[in-house]
């Protein structure tokens, strides 16, 4: 890849997230639920950056404070928000909210479905180990869409093309972070290489934990719930204190690729026999 | 005390604010001092995205605070939880008070009250047999008798005291007999807060506070919009006062700001009664006469105001230049005065009176952040000419064809005569300046890209506005006229025509009149006129040429010590935390290595430390004032009191003047509310709150039954204000695209109302319509009589301008305001509420692009 244009100087994501990005390193989000304060900088931040479109209906949504729904060609970060107060509580768990806010996000998994199921080439994985589609040749197939096991990937009504979150492949490209984890007041989103989130979500849920939060748990880093069924991590983790299902995560994704291909085999036999058999009739049928 | 300061809290109590919502960025070292173990309170009537990072919520009902916070000074007292040794030498609480003091415990009112005139005297509320100055720069007060006479006193020996504390008139004892009342039991009946969860805050503050461990409180205008907001605050203030809560690391009470730069805005006087740096604007109906009467009644004679006419005198010095002479008083008399209250609110009943005949609105959007809408809008139908500059076609420059008269049939847009004047201002990327932020922190920005189009800076604007109408009188010899053409009015121009912004704050900053040489030091102004200076608190933010310490961006690493003194310039003097001569004690010693800020250097014979210490910085600590001298100024006060702007230098926790409205907080109901006063059934709202009766802007009773439920107004993440720069953009306003009313699912489930159902609210002087929310976020409360009261909660950003509309919630509001500061009361009023539309004229909806 071109990291010609990598910034070898000083980096502005040194100063903003500690992190110094280079090619050839794994690179993405942890997201801690329980320092989110549903602000929701970072999907302002994305749209800002990205230039995109505002894709609702300007219409009240009744879903607590979330009125963009999800994530879509046009919504790369979203904050949704699960209220939970029938009990009126007064004291809380430490760090755990009775108005649950959470900032979803591609999570550019490893090994990605929806490169593994993209047929022109469109999708691939950066120099930074993030998963980005080009619009240029993506052909609108839109196999990505339900390979993904989260239901990220989007087809735009605008261009016919898939879009999603690119990690800010370009602002990394400048040596910077990307926009929604530099919004981030609290922290909540933390950028970084996975070799120093990974251990820092690990110490953050042993924190929560000495301090009574005995809920708390990684969504997507190895071997943790989220990595499951042939994805090896999700790039953009996360820790929670909820089921994932309270989110819209699914609590086992699944790669379909393995399952493609024992029936594609399958597929490819059947092909194969029902040829042998129009040969065979064929050639009785000739006689 | 600075935001990041919030960090090294042991308990952060947020009350009055959204925090997490309103200041997200400020919230981030409040999160931070959590994650060091610190405890999060919230107490509000509604569970937000801030309670939902709290320990604990406390819920109340809106505009009972003062019962919260009474109850938590209660608890306090009556346990001896308080911190003694720091409260006995630093506050007033010794202090004895006049024979004729009296609380509110019978009638409702203080000592002191005239009915017909509805207000105080405050000649009981004095130290005994003294006149106390009020700690503001607008020191005079109607007093029997020579007013400077009388202060003068203050210099004949320190205030009595009893610091045994058994003198039934020191303000130890009156405060325990007046807080008696304010029981967990009264607490609960009054906030609705169930006791338990309010013994447990208590708990958490006391915890929290003493020589090891401190707190902080953070408020914003959840506290201020009251006609009690003033006292809430004051509340706030005497709890930290007897908590050992002030000028220490991670302690204070920090006024979270509704705008960037509100701080700046009122230390360089917006405020119509004040000058710049909280000098008091000349009165007509005081002695106000001339420059010696003036400086002779508002000057202090003991305290750091004891210097204020070298900073009058300077100040004339920066407007009128050269104009300016002794023999002229300094051009005192070029200054306007007012003859009563001029705020926002009578200049609004001024408009629909037909008093004020134009109006010039500026980054404000008043038809819609107004009180009382329809009467701000009738107001604006009534003028000649608005001018209405701002970043996008305002609801306000619209208010004649989309307002809610002509949506309500009350007028038609041919039938209002009002000249409007849009003008296109600039973001603050597109212009050089400050801002002043929440700590007094100036930062400076630069422009960065042209604003689009016809676009000119607020300073531009105000530049060519003041050359243009000079121009305009050029030549008058009418003696009025001379506070216009003998304006100091010469700020430079750049090679785009734009006014050079650093020589406004070169002014502001103060030089040497014979040379322009700038100033670095406050202590560098005089009296005799050879000095000039904007705003004498700024001094030292641009001490040389060049060097704008406002730019300075030089952060403390982790190492520390983190005051960052090389980030910005905190007024005064780049201090970061005011009155830290607290944060040591009464010998100059820490009161602990962990809460260690400034200490007294025996060797090198000063004060030192990480911050620029608010105190003579070579003033010893067992310092005795010689009061066979009648000492003046600050050798009136020992070097163990650390308030060095109050008269007595300690901190007032018993106000005897300054307040309007009474010494010490007490619980009045809003001015509109479901509920009566259990205190004083008799008195249930503040007497002394400003009201205005007039057909328009009628106040319904307490407790009409028309009215049963309690309404608060409150504001959103997504949007900013009255909304005109989130509402016109569609990233922010898809975020909240309309206008909606939080109920509570059990008053909901009642009257047959669902999500996102219409309903409609009302009060006397209005009707809307709106979307409901239903949510579990507010609750149900008992009414001190045992009924069930609901509260509703309207976001008041809306209008119909931009992608994200709806009604005007200030539909609702009313014109009237507190005693003490004009301030409205849009956080707590009563209102009914039915499912439902309004019918009306409908209008064709903006689309997004």
């Amino acid at each position: 890849m071109d990291g010609g244009l990598i910034n070898r100087g000083a980096q502005e994501a040194e100063r903003t997230a500690g992190a110094r990005i280079e090619p050839g390193r794994s690179y993405g989000f942890f997201t801690d639920t329980t320092l989110c304060i549903g602000c929701k900088a970072c999907e302002v931040a994305c749209k800002e950056w990205n230039g995109l479109p505002a894709d609702g209906d300007m219409r009240l949504s009744g879903h607590s404070y979330d009125n963009t729904g999800a994530l879509g060609a046009e919504t790369w970060r979203h904050v949704g928000f699960v209220e939970r107060l029938d009990d009126r509580p007064g004291e809380m768990k430490p760090f755990q909210s009775n108005w649950i806010m959470f900032s979803d996000v591609c999570k550019h998994c490893d090994p990605a479905p929806c490169l593994e199921a993209c047929p022109t080439g469109a999708l691939f994985r950066t120099e930074f180990d993030t998963v980005v589609v080009q619009q240029d040749i993506c052909n609108g197939c839109a196999y990505c869409v339900p390979a993904c096991p989260f239901g990220v990937v989007e087809v735009s009504k605008a261009d016919g093309k898939a879009h999603k979150c690119t990690l800010c492949h370009d602002r990394m490209k400048g040596g910077m972070e990307p926009a929604c984890a530099k919004a981030c007041p609290t922290d909540s989103i933390q950028f970084g290489a996975l070799e120093d989130l990974i251990p820092r979500a690990h110490q953050r849920v042993e924190h929560l934990h000495e301090m009574g939060q005995d809920r708390a748990y990684l969504y997507g880093a190895p071997g943790t719930p989220g990595a499951t069924h042939g994805i090896k991590k999700l790039n953009a983790f996360f820790l929670l204190t909820e089921r994932p299902e309270v989110h819209g995560l699914p609590s086992e994704p699944v790669r379909p690729a393995p399952r493609a291909q024992p029936s594609l085999l399958a597929g490819l036999g059947t092909l194969a026999g029902l040829a042998a058999a129009a040969l065979v009739f064929g050639l009785g049928s000739r006689r | 005390m600075p935001q990041w300061d919030l960090a090294r809290s042991d308990v952060v109590l947020v009350m009055g604010s959204n925090m997490a919502e309103n200041h997200p960025i400020a919230f981030r070292f409040a999160m931070q001092a959590k994650l060091r173990g610190a405890t999060l309170i919230h107490v509000d009537p509604r569970f937000t995205r801030t309670s939902a990072m709290c320990d604990i919520y406390a819920p109340i009902r809106a505009g009972t605070d003062i019962a919260f916070l009474g109850g938590i000074i209660h608890y306090l007292l009556e346990n001896d939880l308080w911190f003694r040794e720091w409260a006995i030498p630093y506050t007033n609480i010794a202090t004895i008070i006049e024979d004729g003091f009296a609380g509110p415990e019978g009638d409702g009112t203080f000592s002191g009250w005239n009915k017909e005139e509805t207000r105080y005297s405050t000649e009981t509320w004095q130290y005994k047999g003294l006149t106390v100055p009020s700690p503001l720069a607008e020191a005079w007060m109607e007093t029997g008798g020579d007013f400077a006479e009388r202060v003068s006193h203050m210099r004949d020996g320190p205030p009595p005291r009893d610091e045994t504390l058994q003198h039934p008139n020191c303000v130890y004892q009156i405060m325990r007999r007046h807080f008696a009342r304010y029981t967990p039991e009264m607490v609960e009946r009054i906030t609705g807060c169930p006791r338990d969860l309010f013994i447990k805050v208590c708990e958490a503050m006391a915890r929290n506070s003493g020589r090891e461990r401190t707190g902080a409180i953070c408020y914003a205008v959840g506290w201020n919009h009251h006609t009690v907001g003033a006292q809430i605050i004051r509340a706030g203030a005497i709890l930290m006062g007897l908590l050992g809560n002030v000028g220490r690391p991670g302690a204070g009470m920090l006024a979270l700001r509704g705008h960037t730069s509100i701080q700046g805005s009122t230390d360089i006087a917006t405020l119509y009664d004040m000058l710049p740096g909280y000098l008091p604007q000349p009165h007509a109906l005081r002695p106000h006469g001339t420059l010696e009467e003036y400086l002779k009644v508002e000057t202090a004679p003991t305290g750091w105001w004891a210097e204020f006419p070298k900073y009058a005198v300077s100040l004339l010095r920066a407007y009128y230049g050269g104009e300016a002479s002794e023999a002229n008083g300094w051009g005192y008399d070029w200054l306007a005065r007012i003859v009563g209250d001029h705020s926002m609110l009578p200049i609004s009943l001024a408009m629909d009176n037909g008093v004020i005949r134009g109006l010039f609105v500026m980054g404000q959007n008043p038809a819609v952040g107004g009180s009382n809408s329809k009467l701000v809008q009738r107001g604006l139908a009534k003028l000649d000419w608005l001018v209405v500059r701002d970043i996008a076609e305002t609801d306000t420059a619209t208010f004649w064809r989309d307002g809610h008269l002509i949506r309500d049939g009350e007028m038609r847009p041919e039938e209002i005569g009002t000249e409007v004047f849009l003008m296109p201002g600039a973001l603050s990327g597109e212009k050089a300046g400050s801002f002043t932020n929440t700590h007094r922190l100036v930062q400076w920005h630069d422009k960065v890209v042209d604003a689009p189009g016809d676009s000119t800076s607020e300073l531009w604007f105000v530049d060519e506005l003041g050359r243009r109408i000079r121009k305009l009188y050029a030549g008058s010899t009418r003696p009025e006229d001379k506070a216009i053409l003998n304006l100091r009015w010469n700020y430079p121009r750049d090679e785009e025509d734009e006014p050079d912004a650093e020589a406004v704050l070169c002014e502001i900053n103060g030089y040497r009149c014979a040379d322009g040489k700038l100033l670095s030091d406050f202590k560098d102004l005089k009296e005799d006129g050879s000095t000039a200076c904007g705003t004498w608190i700024y001094l030292g933010v641009f001490p040389e040429p060049g060097k704008n310490l406002a730019r300075s961006r030089k952060a403390d690493g982790p190492e520390g010590p983190g005051t960052h003194l090389g980030w910005g310039f905190a007024w005064p003097a780049n201090r970061r935390t005011l009155n830290n001569r607290a944060s040591a004690d009464p010998d100059g010693r820490p009161w602990s290595e962990r809460k260690k800020l400034i200490t007294w250097d025996e060797e090198k014979s000063e004060w030192s430390g990480p911050d620029v210490p608010d105190f003579p910085k070579d003033k010893r600590p067992d310092f005795e004032p010689d009061w066979s001298k009648k000492p003046k100024g600050m050798e009136a006060h020992s070097g163990s009191d650390p308030f060095i702007m109050i008269a007595d230098g300690r901190a007032a926790l018993f106000s005897p003047s300054g307040m309007k409205d009474g010494p010490l907080p007490e619980h009045y109901e809003s001015v509109e509310t479901p509920a009566t006063n259990p205190l004083h059934p008799g008195m249930s709202s503040s007497p002394a709150a400003k009201r205005w009766d007039q057909h328009d802007n009628r106040l319904a009773p307490p407790a009409d039954p028309r009215y049963p439920h309690m309404l608060t107004t409150f504001r959103l993440t997504e949007h900013h204000s009255g909304g005109t720069p989130t509402r016109i953009v569609t990233t922010t306003a898809e975020l909240q695209p309309e206008m909606f009313c939080e109920i509570p699912v059990e008053l909901a489930g009642r009257i047959g109302i669902r999500m996102g159902d219409w309903v409609v609210l009302s009060t006397e002087r209005g009707e809307i319509e709106t979307r409901a929310m239903v949510t579990s976020r507010l609750r149900p409360f008992r009414l001190p009589d045992g009924r069930e009261c609901h509260q509703l909660a309207l976001p008041w950003h809306f209008g119909w301008s931009g992608f994200a509309t709806g009604d005007v919630a200030n539909v609702l509001t009313a014109v009237v305001g507190d005693a003490n500061t004009g301030m409205h009361e849009n956080k707590s009023l009563a209102c009914a509420l039915r499912p439902g539309r309004l019918s009306r004229v409908q209008r064709p909806r903006r689309e997004a692009t």
